[in-house]
């Protein structure tokens, strides 16, 4: 399988502090990939640095071959890298439907010719928000929702992106059970539909039940790489997460 | 309707409005009243630009005098070396408006917050030092820039061909800020005032945006800026930069409310009124003191200005 991103010797410090030590890793097309990994472990530096919101000090990061050095976060996600972030960010201004029109009007039109009408746009719209079950709740403003409502608006807004990578950055903490399957439903459609996904989580359950492969950071360097299974077996990773 | 027609239309009825307040205005026969009223249509200009910028990106410029500025001494400089008819200078002095505004933009939009609004109030300081110590517009000395008593053309007393141009502007600027606000432009600048982080996630590149606002907002300033020589007569820095027009076109928005063009609008059209009438009826020291009561009114009772007032009492029905 093509690869579709390839980290090479990825390195992110803060000052002294060593964010993120020479990461290798590489997602091929059509992937479902985990990466977990202790609180502080680097797992967040490691999306903003892939996603652009940080510029790492060391190494490359390739997307469909292409050296991601020097581009911007909104020209990473027009290449068709979109992210959702751990704490929602939605748009407060905006009504949960238009929240979905920003990256439809900025990233897929700018991709997309003849660019999509105002009516194509709406119907986009909510065509994405009846697949995260939020139909009816477009007109609503995102202090109105709930949680995991909050948290469906977040990966919406991702996938509105239409892209060919998406990262959700602890898209399920603090929801109930059946809200993590929901979730891990959506995302395993949309892996389905073709779009590569990387998922970091806490909940395992979750992260068992959706990752082909396994990712371990910790303390910034990654421990582990591959599958599942063999992975929580690993010596070194049980002993990161449980002590010695 | 298509947006752009729909467009099209609010531009004919701005334009409507604007010819039957100047027909309304000679009407009432009073020069004073074209005195005061452009005066007044000026804040709209000002107030509107300003919201391009710090209502719908969340970028708060202290600056305007600057830029208000900016357009005056272009006018001042262009009056003495190449005179030119009024409604070119004011394209003139938005051109060189718009290019310090890009300017200022790109050496200070990588700061956010209260650093940003330091650094337009530091603009606003060097420009009026520049201006103070170049003797060809008048340094410190002010200048002066005698006006024809009327147009001979329109046989129209000159007041009122000021106001008429001034009248002119408050369209124009209405006009851009709402089609900007209502265009995928207007989307772009509400999610930089919302989440920078997020925008750019979603593939809005928001320097790009915020520096098409800052020229926008800055251009507008100097066409506002750009008749006030011939309306005053005589133009000292201290008038240009007066810290009223700073005040001013941060406090209209605000009151009226600043994610809509109607917002400075009225701020504006309040603001301005009430100041006019207490200068003649007070005194015009009592201005900006208005002005600080009631801006601390509206932070405690309508945070989110007269717009914000009116959606919260009718979305409680």
């Amino acid at each position: 399988m093509a690869q579709l991103l390839e980290v090479t010797g990825l390195g992110k410090r803060f000052g002294g502090f060593v964010a993120l030590d020479s990461i290798d890793l590489a997602v091929a097309a059509g992937e479902r990939v985990g990466l977990i990994g202790p609180n502080g472990s680097g797992k967040s530096t490691l999306v903003n640095c892939l996603c652009g919101t940080l510029v790492n000090e060391a190494g490359t990061v390739r997307f469909e071959g292409r050296d991601l050095a020097g581009q911007s976060a909104h020209q990473r996600t027009r290449l068709g890298m979109a992210r959702s972030f751990q704490l929602p960010r939605p748009f407060a201004s905006m009504t949960v439907g238009d929240n979905l029109k920003v990256p439809l009007l900025y990233t897929v039109n700018t991709r997309s010719k003849p660019a999509l009408t105002e009516a194509e746009i709406g119907t986009r719209c909510e065509e994405l928000l009846t697949l995260v079950g939020l139909a009816d709740r477009s007109r609503q403003f995102p202090r109105d929702l709930t949680q995991v409502d909050m948290r469906k608006l977040e990966l919406a807004r991702a996938m509105a992106a239409e892209p060919k990578l998406l990262i959700a950055d602890e898209a399920m903490a603090g929801l109930s059970n059946s809200e993590v399957n929901d979730i891990v439903a959506l995302l395993i459609m949309l892996n389905e539909r073709g779009v590569t996904v990387i998922l970091i989580e806490h909940i395992m359950r979750a992260v068992m039940n959706f990752s082909h492969r396994l990712v371990v950071l910790v303390s910034g360097k990654k421990i582990a790489d591959g599958r599942p299974d063999a992975v929580i077996r690993d010596a070194e990773v049980e002993r990161a997460y449980l002590g010695q | 309707m298509s947006s752009t027609a729909r467009s099209g239309l609010f531009v004919l009825a701005c334009v409507a409005v604007a010819a039957a307040v100047f027909a309304g205005a000679r009407a009432v026969g009073n020069d004073y009243v074209f005195f005061a009223g452009y005066t007044v249509l000026q804040f709209v200009v000002l107030a509107t630009a300003w919201n391009i910028l710090g209502g719908y990106t969340g970028y708060v410029n202290f600056g305007s005098a600057a830029f208000f500025a900016l357009g005056a001494y272009s006018t001042v400089f262009l009056h003495k070396a190449y005179p030119l008819p009024i409604p070119l200078l004011i394209v003139v002095s938005a051109a060189v408006s718009g290019l310090i505004g890009l300017g200022m933009g790109y050496l200070t939009l990588r700061l956010r917050g209260a650093f940003f609004s330091i650094a337009t109030l530091a603009l606003a300081v060097v420009l009026q030092t520049l201006v103070v110590n170049w003797n060809y517009v008048g340094g410190a000395r002010g200048a002066y820039v005698i006006r024809p008593a009327e147009i001979p053309e329109l046989s129209l007393p000159y007041i009122q061909y000021l106001f008429a141009i001034m009248l002119g502007l408050s369209v124009i600027a209405v006009a851009t800020a709402r089609i900007v606000e209502r265009s995928k432009l207007g989307y772009g600048f509400a999610t930089i005032r919302d989440d920078e982080l997020a925008a750019e996630a979603s593939g809005v590149p928001t320097l790009k945006l915020k520096l098409i606002a800052t020229t926008l907002s800055g251009a507008l300033m100097g066409m506002a800026g750009a008749p006030f020589p011939y309306f005053i007569g005589y133009l000292q820095p201290s008038s240009a930069f007066a810290l009223e027009y700073a005040v001013n076109s941060i406090a209209m928005p605000m009151i009226g409310g600043t994610t809509s063009w109607i917002g400075p609008l009225l701020g504006a059209l309040l603001l301005g009124t009430l100041q006019q009438v207490t200068t003649v009826t007070i005194s015009s020291a009592v201005n900006l003191l208005i002005v600080g009561v009631l801006l601390v009114g509206f932070v405690i009772v309508a945070p989110n200005g007269l717009i914000g007032l009116w959606q919260r009492v009718f979305s409680k029905r």
